[in-house]
């Protein structure tokens, strides 16, 4: 590693964002992080740290300067080999990354998603359903975050049952490579071969059921969209992105309203502030906590001048959490407008999947609302720690019937 | 969105290069190679035009206007009337004409249909595509932007027809061949010669982009409009000034938005009845056509009332 040419005036912090302590509980790390300046550099890590909503933001969407194709984690791809290959969507840029978003942005668009509507409302009320007619405590995690993503979304990529559990430790392991070599990562890194060797084969033409999302894909590359190469690495993005990310998403919102029961009133009382909840949830615990970017040219930052080529972490669950943008930023609040949260990115990167995640959160809450009167939670809620996720292990919770 | 030309110059006789930037001075929505813009001008008129400059540059958006001696009242008015300092409304960008990854493009041009092929020739060199470009027009004068392809001469043919007479565009596409795809943007005849050639190539090859004259059900209207929300009878006035999302918002009515700029699809919202003018980057024309959803963070009105699924 070689040391950067660091203006005098920088700030430093010798913090480590993705030790065990900060993990557990990013908040106290991330107002300090604020506090401290617009960029923050980390000698840990040996690179700079975004905290504050308006400078995150702006990252976020100044492709140009920002770029992902030397990799969204610490791993700088100009330097390292990445551990598989890369994503032609998240750790592309212009103008490779062209041709495959715009395929997935119509596969995924809202309009497209109108079809499922109806299936995943079913779904939602069946998985309601049976758990509040076997039980009235259980563990939201598996019972609900996991378990309507895991029944509704493989199934709408068109993937085969079989091995269906290795989404989520694949999921985990991504998520968890996007940080240093830590612990977590070592955890993954002994099934990860086998992991990663079946979430390729899913991603063939023979296997995808028809009409699917990943059928679309494939019938993009027939149309000469994107090409046959490409087509099978991004039906891989929707299995590395879009399960994890929405299980504790939903996770999220759950927790949110089962602990704000004043909130839960206010939903109950207007349904339609259910798309709100969420993305007020997506604001608060952002999922998605942290992403890099590789600086193209040097730049100045507030006061700092961030030379080319150097890894920027930004804090997405901080600019969330940014006092200098939100009023009130730690309180789960449905009178709150959440609208311009950068929980789902920002700019040319953000979560294409965006509205497959709305879809999912506004069926199980609609599916929730028919059944609960009142939920709680019942006992300690416990972290899954992840070196990029925001995650969850357990979420207790009690409900009583209407 | 409203923009501000920054500068106007004529490129030929009858061709004028409009730069144009936001008022605010903020970053311009993200386009990709072949993509076009909406102009709404002071006259009430909305005309279509592709983006010829650099999509590096967040600062301004390039556009080539064809003075066309057949303008039924758009272009000419940009020859005309428009200044430096002038105020335009932005729809998209959208594009319909966008690079797909190819072995070799072959890029066919006629006249100002070099606007949209300029940044796409950028994008072949950065992704190391092979690609040859034949560039047709009436006469040399008449050639716009022959400096942006110039230094690739060995595979630019440009083809005056004064001096060279008719070209025979067929011979110079050749064959069929894997992994080529054909781009071609100009008079409708060139298109159809291209289509028809390439009739029985493999899908996907040929790409034309058709600029016909947007179809608007009623004129573009400068004034303000009411929005009646459905579900609770409520009426909301829209200003001239204000976007819809601003006025939603203003009477207390939640609306999710993300981008702000008619990109992400966020704040879709139903429409019942009552014409959309849309100005977003999402919906393709047939979903324009169908008219049963828009986008409030950019897109407004062209009938007195639009009433909305809320």
């Amino acid at each position: 590693m070689t040391a950067p040419t660091i203006s005098t005036d920088i700030v430093t912090s010798s913090e480590d964002p993705f030790g065990p302590e900060v993990l557990h509980d990013p908040l106290p790390f991330q107002a300090r992080l604020r506090e401290a300046g617009p960029v923050v550099y980390l000698p840990t890590y040996n690179v700079y740290a975004m905290g504050r909503y308006s400078d995150v933001h702006a990252a976020l969407t100044d492709w140009q300067t920002f770029e992902c194709s030397a990799g969204v984690g610490l791993s700088n791809f100009r330097k390292e080999k990445p551990w598989r290959p890369p994503s032609l969507l998240l750790e592309a840029d212009p103008p490779f990354h062209n041709a495959p978003r715009a395929v997935l942005s119509k596969i995924l668009g809202a309009r497209q998603l109108h079809t499922l509507q109806a299936q995943w409302a079913t779904d939602a009320d069946d998985v309601v359903d049976a758990l509040v007619s076997s039980t009235l405590e259980f563990d939201a995690v598996p019972a609900l975050a996991e378990a309507f993503p895991l029944r509704v979304f493989p199934d709408a990529v068109g993937i085969p049952h079989e091995g269906r559990e290795r989404l989520l430790p694949y999921g985990d392991h991504l998520f968890n490579a996007f940080g240093p070599e830590n612990a977590l990562v070592q955890r993954g890194a002994g099934t990860i071969g086998e992991i990663s060797g079946w979430v390729n084969d899913q991603c063939a033409r023979n296997v995808l059921t028809p009409g699917g999302f990943g059928a679309e894909i494939w019938a993009a590359a027939d149309r000469g969209d994107i090409s046959h190469e490409q087509a099978p690495t991004i039906v891989r993005s929707l299995l590395s992105a879009g399960v994890d990310t929405t299980v504790h998403a939903l996770a999220a919102v759950l927790y949110a309203l089962a602990s704000n029961s004043e909130q839960w009133v206010l939903l109950q009382s207007d349904p339609n502030l259910a798309r709100r909840a969420f993305d007020e949830a997506i604001r608060l615990e952002s999922p998605v906590q942290t992403f890099f970017r590789t600086t193209t040219r040097d730049i100045r930052v507030g006061g700092t001048l961030i030379p080319q080529g150097e890894k920027i972490l930004m804090f997405l669950g901080s600019a969330n959490r940014d006092e200098r943008r939100w009023q009130n930023p730690d309180a789960f609040d449905l009178t709150r407008d959440p609208s311009g949260h950068v929980g789902f990115g920002m700019g040319i990167h953000q979560c294409v999947g965006q509205h497959v995640a709305r879809l999912e959160a506004a069926t199980v809450m609609a599916a929730l609302l028919k059944r609960v009167k009142t939920i709680e939670v019942n006992g300690p809620v416990t972290r899954h720690l992840n070196n990029t996720l925001r995650a969850w292990e357990s979420l207790p919770m009690r409900v009583t019937l209407k | 969105m409203q923009l501000i030309v920054r500068d106007k110059y004529y490129q030929t006789d009858d061709l004028v290069s409009v730069v144009l930037s936001r008022t605010d001075g903020g970053r311009l929505p993200d386009w990709t190679p072949g993509a076009h813009i909406d102009v709404f001008l002071p006259n009430g008129l909305a005309r279509q035009y592709s983006l010829c400059g650099d999509p590096w540059n967040t600062d301004n958006y390039h556009i080539g206007v064809l003075g066309a001696l057949e303008s039924r009242g758009g272009s000419r008015f940009i020859h005309d009337e428009l200044k430096i300092g002038s105020v335009v409304g932005l729809g998209g960008p959208r594009n319909n004409f966008a690079l797909t990854p190819s072995k070799t493009l072959l890029f066919v041009a006629g006249g100002v249909g070099i606007t949209p092929i300029l940044p796409m020739i950028n994008q072949a060199e950065q992704m190391g595509i092979s690609w040859r470009l034949l560039y047709l027009g009436r006469n040399l004068a008449s050639m716009a932007f022959r400096d942006r392809v110039e230094r690739f001469s060995d595979r630019v043919t440009l083809h005056p027809g004064d001096e060279l007479g008719r070209m025979a565009v067929s011979d110079w596409i050749g064959a069929p061949r894997d992994g080529t795809k054909i781009y071609v943007c100009g008079p409708e005849r060139l298109l159809t010669t291209v289509t028809e050639h390439c009739a029985d190539w493999q899908m996907g090859t040929v790409r034309a982009e058709r600029f016909t004259a947007r179809k608007f059900d009623a004129p573009l209207r400068s004034g303000s409009f009411e929005i009646l929300m459905a579900g609770s009878g409520k009426v909301i006035r829209v200003l001239p000034t204000e976007s819809m999302v601003a006025a939603l918002r203003s009477a207390g009515v939640n609306t999710l938005t993300s981008c702000g700029m008619g990109i992400c699809g966020t704040c879709e919202m139903s429409v019942l009845s009552g014409v959309p003018d849309h100005r977003d980057s999402i919906l393709d024309e047939d979903e324009r056509l169908a008219g049963n959803c828009m986008f409030p963070c950019v897109s407004r009105s062209l009938t007195d009332r639009l009433v909305l699924g809320l």
